[in-house]
């Protein structure tokens, strides 16, 4: 226990090293005078160099390459494919190191000060496609290949092994998905539970493993991609997808015709209605802003050295111990956090399916 | 008249303001959990002192509602961010 919350530490002040050795170059580098840098320096509450609101908001957000350490002119990052569709130049597919970190554009396009891709010509309004691989797409993928993986491997482990305890890593899975079937999606569905339990499993793994990975500081993890709300949105719509299409008529009969008194179809019937869109998207909410928040804590902990070491550097080291302490702790509750939203959302995905397929007693 | 000049020195001040207000926000937002989860495991405890055998349900069935909490907690949570960063 003790060398797993050391192994912890160390890596986390490595994290936090990288960042203070970078940001300290950045200073320097910002003397000369700009309309940027005096925009930046009123913004950031304390002296110039450092401001934690653009650190933490690069880290939590999406981007068309992959940082891995450096700051400024010295970055170093992994460059990710940018695919464009427009209606008059059809698909185009370049590197986004062709963008220089947002110096320089490309084939008419450019970064803007989000990361996201625009025409250089501002007055083009011509509808532009981003089909890019960002890095958010390459972690799900990197995650799609690591549970395509896991998941194939146990099946045909079990398959040649019938009847006998799985040893090491299945057997560290097995009673997860044990617990998942007989005590998170069976008792909800009810008999029709093995039609649904691919895709609710299925569900559970993504969010565990695309939320672990995102806690992991460096690469390949470090994606914050179950952060990001348009991946949640695409999970809530599956799940909206599922129920409204496994729905039997009672389902529809208890939306549209509910057992109340019929003067109050007029209050009850708004709220179902709303109610089936209302509860995939808290689904979205609910996971986008726990892994998100988590994320922004654990980066503002590690801010607070870098911004106390901008008064006076002996203040930073001296808040540097406490800083990491908590972070430390942040990302122990991270973890946590990771299993049980994971678990909320398949748990709560089969009671709206069980709600779905429900017969009538 | 001097309540349309309060209001007209607001709205110089009106981005300034509108930060103190998320920030009161996800203050109120945070008390919010700790009440709700708080008197969820209170309960909790009370139920499990009354009857031990029953420890695996009841913390299931915790852990469950403190989430479902939470997610009300991070509506008010996320509006308060977009306030700041929107």
């Amino acid at each position: 226990m003790f060398s797993v919350l050391s192994l912890f530490f160390a890596m986390q002040l490595g994290a936090a090293s990288q960042e203070g050795h970078e940001k300290h170059n950045d200073a320097q580098h910002e003397m000369t005078p700009s309309t940027e840098s005096t925009e930046h320096s009123t913004e950031s509450h304390e002296s110039e160099g450092f401001n934690p609101g653009t650190m933490i908001i690069e880290h939590v957000s999406d981007s068309h390459d992959w940082h891995l350490w450096g700051e400024g002119d010295h970055a170093v990052s992994i460059p990710l494919p940018v695919i464009i569709y427009t209606e008059s130049k059809g698909v185009i597919l370049f590197s986004s190191s062709n963008f220089h970190h947002g110096h320089a554009s490309y084939e008419g396009f450019k970064l803007n000060h989000e990361g996201q891709i625009e025409w250089e010509d501002e007055s083009n309004k011509e509808v532009l496609y981003d089909l890019s691989i960002t890095k958010n797409v390459a972690a799900m993928f990197i995650g799609a290949i690591l549970l395509i993986l896991m998941v194939t491997s146990m099946a045909k482990h079990y398959a040649k092994n019938q009847g006998k305890a799985p040893k090491g890593f299945y057997n560290l899975l097995e009673p997860l998905v044990v617990f998942l079937s007989d005590d998170v999606i069976k008792p909800n569905i009810g008999p029709k539970a093995n039609r649904f339990m691919p895709f609710l499993l299925t569900i559970f793994f993504f969010i565990f493993t695309l939320n672990l990975t995102g806690q992991i500081p460096f690469f390949p993890g470090g994606a914050n991609v179950t952060g990001n709300i348009a991946v949640t949105m695409v999970l809530a719509l599956f799940v909206f997808v599922t129920v409204t299409f496994s729905g039997n008529k009672y389902y529809w009969k208890h939306i549209f015709m509910p057992d109340v008194p019929v003067w109050m179809y007029i209050i009850i019937i708004p709220i179902e209605v709303l109610g089936v869109v209302l509860k995939p998207l808290v689904l979205m909410l609910r996971l986008f802003a726990n892994i998100t928040a988590g994320h922004i804590i654990i980066l503002g902990f590690f801010s607070l050295i870098f911004i106390f070491g901008a008064m006076s550097p002996t203040l930073g080291y001296a808040v540097s111990p406490l800083s990491v302490a908590f972070t430390v702790f942040m990302s122990l509750l991270e973890l946590l956090v990771a299993f049980l939203q994971a678990y909320v959302f398949t748990l709560l995905s089969a009671i709206y399916v069980g709600m779905a397929v429900e017969e009538h007693h | 008249m001097s309540l349309m000049n309060t209001l007209l020195q607001a709205t110089d001040l009106a981005a300034a303001y509108s930060k103190m207000g998320a920030a009161i926000g996800a203050g109120l937002a945070a008390i919010g959990a700790g009440i709700g989860i708080g008197r969820i495991g209170g309960s909790a405890m009370e139920s499990i002192a009354r009857q031990p055998e029953s420890l695996g349900d009841i913390r299931a069935n915790m852990i469950v509602a403190a989430a479902l909490v939470e997610g009300a907690v991070f509506f008010a949570i996320v509006v308060c961010l977009l306030i700041l960063f929107l």
